[in-house]
């Protein structure tokens, strides 16, 4: 490469870098603002000291967790059912978990709230139709790490073992292969934990607490906590990229998109 | 199998109601048409997918071009090899970072109180004399840009990395300048990948609501943002129009998704 060409890179570099960290750098400055005329953490004290954002925040936690729960629970059999037994079904089923990676939140929950909302299926109030939501939100990745992990390892041998010394289905998904994906679906958890924790669109309309929605709230009262709030986001958002990145060392894995917009 | 049962339930079966109810009568229940047509004459509403579109051509382009240049810089520019790790770490966070701490993110940055406002002012150049505002259409693509092209980068690497070193020298040595490198192997090869990453690109600022919304309070007439009020409902009395309006989204998007594959199959001949 000519030496006019890396200045240019370098030129596009800094220009990236000041894009990315410029409105990182204005929050947080922002959030150190909220005594007069010197910087200090208050804003940060009063968030975490405020009763909303912990019952926003660990509902926020809840809804995730029981997700991932949800998650795997439905994701690991199936996808294990279709490698080794109906691979026919493959095609089809990866189109649907698909699915929801390009149908617009904002459509998935007007559907959602016009289907749910009138009887028989009267259940629009209820937190399992969030956890459903968050479920089929995240199944694009969720799905995917599963069966990535699944790739990686000998899944009929592996079963035919288990069976001769007596396993049982149970015993067999839980026990055997579960812990010999643990490492690939971990990258699909804290994937499935960070869109959770950062989604506003489903919490706001199926009116359930939640830590975006209160953040958006928050945005019209105060001035320096939501700055804080952003912050503390980002801090999560950062942690489980993090957390991807360190589980993923050397598995052969592509980049990581999520769809929170 | 539980996974049909869950998905039927709580995507396909809400889905295909999305489908059904755009073309069923409120009221009666007969098969119509009158929410499509009326969604075709509505000039509110057709302004919205025209807002929503332009927004998403223009950031899908912003930030292709720009999420491009940034790859091939960290790639194939001869920077430090740390550069490329960081870049593509920053990128898998920035794309994920959406929503409402990127809109304060941005407010903290630009508005009229914000950051670099006062920075800029201080140097005599203050944007909102100019007539620039975070709030209207290009400072919402400004903000777009931010989840944009950082996924450009993600997307648009491993092609970058299909460029073989020897098609480079191979035109060397035929006696090609750089230009013509560019012009007839490189920019060809890569064209089909970059137009099926800006498709993304664009899907996904076409379906962003949380983002504007949180930004400009829902004042700016996005199709999301009239999805969203609609179903609050704020606005247009009838509720088979928000079906068909939904319904509209699902086809812009399936359209966006099939030239993607169109394109990937043509990009596949040659990055592999």
């Amino acid at each position: 490469m000519r030496r006019g060409g890396r200045i240019w890179a370098w030129f596009w570099m800094v220009l990236g870098i000041l894009y990315f960290f410029l409105p990182l750098f204005a929050t947080f400055w922002f959030s150190l603002h909220a005594k007069k005329g010197v910087l200090s953490f208050l804003a940060y004290e009063n968030i975490l000291r405020s009763r909303a954002f912990v019952y926003n925040f660990s509902a926020s936690a809840l809804w995730a967790v029981l997700t991932i729960v949800v998650g795997v629970l439905i994701f690991v059999p199936t996808a294990y059912v279709i490698r080794l037994r109906v691979p026919q079904f493959r095609a089809p089923v990866e189109f649907i978990t698909l699915l929801p990676f390009v149908t617009p939140a904002i459509v998935y929950v007007f559907a959602l709230v016009r289907t749910f909302s009138r009887p028989p299926l009267l259940i629009v109030d209820t937190p399992e139709l969030l956890i459903a939501a968050y479920t089929i939100l995240c199944m694009p990745y969720m799905y995917s790490a599963v069966d990535t992990g699944l790739r990686a390892i000998d899944v009929r041998t592996l079963t035919e073992a288990a069976q001769s010394l007596g396993g049982g289905w149970g015993i067999i998904l839980f026990r055997v292969i579960l812990p010999n994906i643990r490492v690939a679906i971990l990258s699909g958890m804290f994937l499935s934990f960070a869109i959770v924790m950062g989604e506003m669109i489903l919490a706001q309309y199926l009116v359930k607490p939640a830590f975006a929605p209160y953040m958006a709230y928050l945005m019209q009262q105060k001035a320096y906590e939501p700055a804080a709030l952003a912050v503390i986001s980002f801090a999560l958002t950062w942690a489980s990229m993090g957390i991807i990145q360190f589980v993923g060392r050397g598995v052969p894995g592509q980049a990581q998109v999520a769809a929170g917009h | 199998m539980p996974f049909f049962a869950f998905t039927f339930l709580f995507l396909l079966y809400p889905a295909s109601i999305l489908g059904v109810r755009s073309f069923q009568d409120t009221q009666t229940r007969a098969f119509t048409f009158k929410y499509v047509a009326q969604l075709l004459r509505e000039p509110y509403l057709l302004g919205a997918y025209w807002l929503s579109i332009k927004i998403s051509i223009i950031t899908a382009l912003g930030g292709g071009v720009f999420g491009f240049l940034l790859a091939f810089s960290a790639i194939r520019g001869g920077l430090p090899r740390f550069m490329r790790s960081s870049l593509m770490t920053f990128c898998g966070v920035a794309s994920n970072f959406a929503g409402v701490p990127l809109a304060f993110a941005f407010i903290a940055l630009l508005s009229p109180s914000g950051v670099l406002t006062g920075w800029l002012s201080s140097l005599g150049f203050n944007p909102y004399f100019y007539g620039f505002t975070l709030y209207t259409f290009w400072g919402l693509c400004i903000v777009y840009m931010y989840f944009q092209f950082p996924l450009m980068v993600l997307i648009i690497a491993p092609a970058i990395d299909g460029l073989k070193r020897e098609w480079v020298e191979a035109a060397e040595n035929l006696g090609a300048s750089s230009f013509q490198y560019w012009r007839y192997v490189a920019f060809p090869i890569l064209l089909p990948a970059m137009l099926g990453a800006m498709i993304l690109l664009f899907g996904n600022a076409f379906g962003a609501f949380a983002t504007a919304q949180a930004l400009t309070g829902g004042q700016i007439n996005l199709v999301t943002i009239v999805i969203g009020s609609q179903l609050r409902g704020d606005i247009l009395a009838d509720p088979g129009l928000g079906y068909a309006l939904a319904l509209g989204m699902v086809v812009v998007m399936a359209s966006a998704i099939v030239a993607r594959t169109i394109l990937q199959r043509r990009s596949e001949r040659w990055l592999r």
